[in-house]
């Protein structure tokens, strides 16, 4: 048996004895996620032993460091760590924007001391992150940023203002795109951390159209950050942020995601499917979700190594969006006036309308499709003027 | 297994571009061939050349004479011929009739063998009975007669067929039309008695003939594999002959669209690159994750039919149907975007338009494959 057959029977063992069975079972809400952080109510026990079990072994992040609350698997034993957990249909132990997002940069950019600490942290899921880079006259050209840190020695003062902020008013703390130079756009922006109960911040939550209120509008009045709490160096935050763009668009992309949920075919021909036209449709769907499942893996494994195009992730997001709201008009079609229903106990609260509206934002969220286009036809494709 | 090629993998790869770009161009071989009206379509030059490189013998067993490779290195050859175009009997002699000989008897491995490991030898493969390919149903009939069969009926789109010195015929030898069941697979030999061929010329210049087998004579020993058992080896030789055409595909869909990202670089309109145009960016941009998503699932599919999964099936439909949806986007988008000149026989663009279509219809196209995987997928 070659070293990752062995690897794979423990972690399907381990995963066997460790994982309740209600955390096998697909996520239905909003509440059945696990985001970790101070104020965070578990659903229920199963969901907080999970995690606990998960964080103890490094599991919440496989692949970081062991010195940083990972359990440092090799790009491969990541693979298989994936596959044993699709192939029982696990959740993740944990999701975050500091998993996914702010992780990947301080691995990169932060210092030894600032990864032991927030890396740590994040693993543990106990700090709940949100991201402040939009702001009302910045979203694709986002480095028009214009929220301000006056340097008072020792710290900055921020003051401005940040919208569609996810989950601001759920998370403890911020990693947040602050101007530092407003003589230079691209070299006058630095990447700073600092905690939402900081006085001078507050939080407006925004209705989606789905009726729920997952983001908000963001102000920060006189905050002041320390300036310990700088990742990368004074004025080039934009690398920092570019970088973990990169990741968040990887994050949006769904690779990796495994077979279940993504071809709908079978789901909807087993509430009863009559129309020809739409089974069609729904096969050349599923065509497309199955080449896609390929395509995530292939961009996994390349990206682990260094194989893939830096600037693949905006072609992943790009594709991954675009084919998940796809998904979700076929899964309405399908689903007729019964997807319809918006509140009632049959259509579970209309949670297949609401994830049809939710994936709207899908091409919006981290960077539009149209601004992915325009990055693949620049760094890719190397056409002119993009 | 990741989903990219190895060390050795790359390796070949490199060989196959260099070469194929050099030896396979489309002015050496494609326009060569066409324009002197060529009845094979193919240069036999080249194919010694394949043979040399070993790339005949690469589905063919070590212990046959043969690399004993699979269909990822397949896979890298043809999507050089795709994307080159070069007209070449690869995918029916070294891939398709390569998988159905892997299974014969040691007696007619040893008859036709030899000749496709040294290029001496062209197989076709006589499959499809009328206009588009629907494999389930096959009316072709070999009754028992003397000590072997006797063969009647009609084979369409045979690609190489009068080219080929040996065709595999798919035949009926128990049961109904449309039954899964008693199909036998034959090795044809070019001049048996009773077997005619109508060549037609495509559209992309390649030969393929309308067949008539009209009690055509065979001994016992022509069968490949198990009498009545052929569906097996029949599946195995259209997984190969799909997911190769998935990646010829893919090549024509790489090749069609490096040539119209040049262009964009070069032709100016306007007093601009027509390459700084948002809308043609967008559509470029759109095509390129569309080629990249197919060459995903075509190796995928590769992997899978060489690790012997029982998920290749499936797969090897997604690659067929998605890497032909890709290539096609890619060839009319290339034309487009070449404006009035990609209308001439001049640009070699509208040589991909021409491949792709005949591709596309060669083992099932994409609606065909889609129907595939719904119905794989249990609707
Ligand atoms: C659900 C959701 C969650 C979000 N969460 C966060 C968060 O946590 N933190 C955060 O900072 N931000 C967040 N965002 C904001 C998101 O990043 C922005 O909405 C996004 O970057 C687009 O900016 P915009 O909304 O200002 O649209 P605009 O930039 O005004 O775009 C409007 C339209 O113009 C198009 N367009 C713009 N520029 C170009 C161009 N150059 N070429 C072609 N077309 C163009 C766009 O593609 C779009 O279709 C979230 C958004 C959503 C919807
Ligand atoms: C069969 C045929 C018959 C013809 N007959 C005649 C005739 O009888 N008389 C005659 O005078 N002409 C004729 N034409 C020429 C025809 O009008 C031109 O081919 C056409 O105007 C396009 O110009 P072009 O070929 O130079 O392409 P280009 O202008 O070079 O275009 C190349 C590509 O760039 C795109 N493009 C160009 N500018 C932009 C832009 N600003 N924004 C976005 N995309 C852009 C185009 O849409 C195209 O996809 C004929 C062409 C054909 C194919």
């Amino acid at each position: 048996m070659s070293d990752l057959e062995a690897f794979r029977q423990e972690i399907r063992a381990w995963l066997e004895e460790n994982c309740p069975p209600e955390m096998r079972q697909p996520v239905h809400d909003e509440d059945d996620i696990c985001w970790g952080g101070r104020h965070f109510q578990f659903k229920n026990e199963a969901q907080k032993l999970w995690l606990t079990r998960c964080a103890a072994k490094g599991y919440t992040v496989p692949d970081w460091p062991q010195a940083y609350g990972g359990a440092g698997m090799s790009p491969a034993e990541a693979k298989v760590w994936r596959e044993e957990m699709n192939r029982i249909g696990a959740r993740p132990p944990l999701s975050s924007f500091g998993i996914w997002m702010l992780g990947p940069a301080l691995l990169k950019f932060g210092t030894e001391e600032q990864k032991v600490h927030y890396l740590g942290q994040i693993a543990r899921g106990e700090i709940r992150w949100c991201q402040g880079y939009s702001e009302p006259g910045s979203g694709s050209d986002l480095v028009s940023l214009q929220t301000f840190g006056e340097d008072k020695g020792d710290h900055w003062v921020v003051n401005g203002s940040k919208i569609w902020t996810s989950y601001a008013n759920k998370a403890d703390w911020i990693f947040c795109l602050v101007r530092t130079d407003k003589a230079n756009k691209y070299q006058g922006i630095s990447f700073l951390l600092f905690d939402m109960e900081s006085a001078g911040v507050s939080t407006k939550p925004i209705l989606l159209i789905s009726g729920n209120s997952p983001f908000c509008e963001t102000f920060f009045d006189n905050v002041k950050v320390p300036k310990q709490q700088i990742v990368g160096e004074l004025n080039r935050g934009w690398d920092v942020a570019k970088y973990l763009l990169g990741h968040e668009r990887e994050m949006i992309s769904g690779a990796g995601g495994g077979d279940r949920l993504t071809t709908i075919g079978a789901v909807l021909n087993r509430a009863g499917l009559e129309d020809p036209l739409l089974r069609a449709e729904l096969a050349m769907f599923d065509v497309d979700a199955l080449a896609y499942g390929a395509m995530g893996e292939k961009f996994l494994d390349e990206i682990k190594v260094g194989k893939a195009h830096p600037a693949q992730p905006n072609m992943m997001k790009y594709a991954g969006t675009e084919l998940n709201k796809r998904r979700y008009e076929l899964l309405m079609a399908g689903g007729g006036s019964a997807s319809l229903e918006w509140e009632s106990e049959a259509s579970d609260g209309g949670s297949r309308a609401r994830g049809w509206l939710r994936t709207k934002a899908n091409s919006i969220e981290g960077g539009t499709s149209e601004v992915m286009l325009n990055v693949i036809s620049k760094r890719i494709l190397d056409l002119p003027g993009a | 297994m990741p989903l990219y090629h190895t060390e050795d993998q790359a390796m070949l790869a490199d060989t196959a571009r260099q070469f194929m770009a050099d030896e396979g161009a489309i002015a050496k071989q494609l326009r060569h061939f066409r324009d002197i009206g060529c009845k094979d379509g193919f240069g036999h030059g080249l194919w010694k050349q394949f043979a040399e490189l070993g790339f005949t013998g690469i589905l063919v067993s070590e212990a046959d004479g043969g690399l004993g490779m699979g269909h990822v290195e397949a896979g890298i050859v043809l999507e050089e011929i795709g994307r080159n175009l070069t007209p070449s009997p690869f995918l029916t002699s070294a891939v398709m009739a390569a998988s159905a000989l892997a299974d014969a008897s040691a007696e007619l491995k040893g008859r036709y063998l030899p000749g496709l490991l040294s290029g001496d030898s062209v197989f076709a493969l006589a499959i499809d009975e009328g206009k588009k390919h629907r494999p389930e149903r096959i009316a072709t009939r070999a009754v028992r007669s003397g000590n072997g069969f006797s063969l009647s009926g009609t084979k369409d789109f045979v690609v190489h067929g009068s080219s080929a010195d040996m065709l595999v015929v798919a035949a009926r030898t128990a049961g109904a039309d449309d039954d899964a069941e008693g199909i036998t697979l034959f090795a044809v030999p070019r001049d048996a008695a009773g077997l005619s061929q109508d060549a037609v010329r495509l559209v992309d210049s390649s030969m393929a003939t309308h067949l008539r087998l009209d009690n055509v004579q065979l001994d016992a020993d022509a069968v490949i594999g198990e009498v009545d058992g052929g569906r097996e080896v029949l599946s195995r030789v259209l997984n190969a002959g799909r997911v190769g055409a998935a990646a010829e595909s893919v090549g024509v869909a790489q090749g069609s669209f490096d040539m119209t990202t040049t262009y964009l670089k070069q032709r100016k309109q306007f007093g601009k690159l027509i390459g700084e145009f948002q809308a043609l960016q967008h559509r470029a941009a759109h095509l390129y994750s569309e080629i990249e998503i197919a060459r995903a699932a075509t190796i995928k599919a590769q992997q899978l039919l060489d690790a012997g999964s029982d998920k290749a099936e499936l797969m090897v439909s997604v690659a067929k149907a998605k890497a032909g949806k890709a290539a096609s986007l890619a060839v009319r988008e290339g034309v487009q975007m070449h404006g009035g000149i990609g209308m001439t026989d001049e640009y070699d663009i509208g040589l991909y338009m021409k491949r792709d279509r005949a591709l596309a219809e060669f083992m099932g196209d994409m609606f065909y494959h889609a129907d595939r995987v719904a119905k794989l997928s249990g609707y």
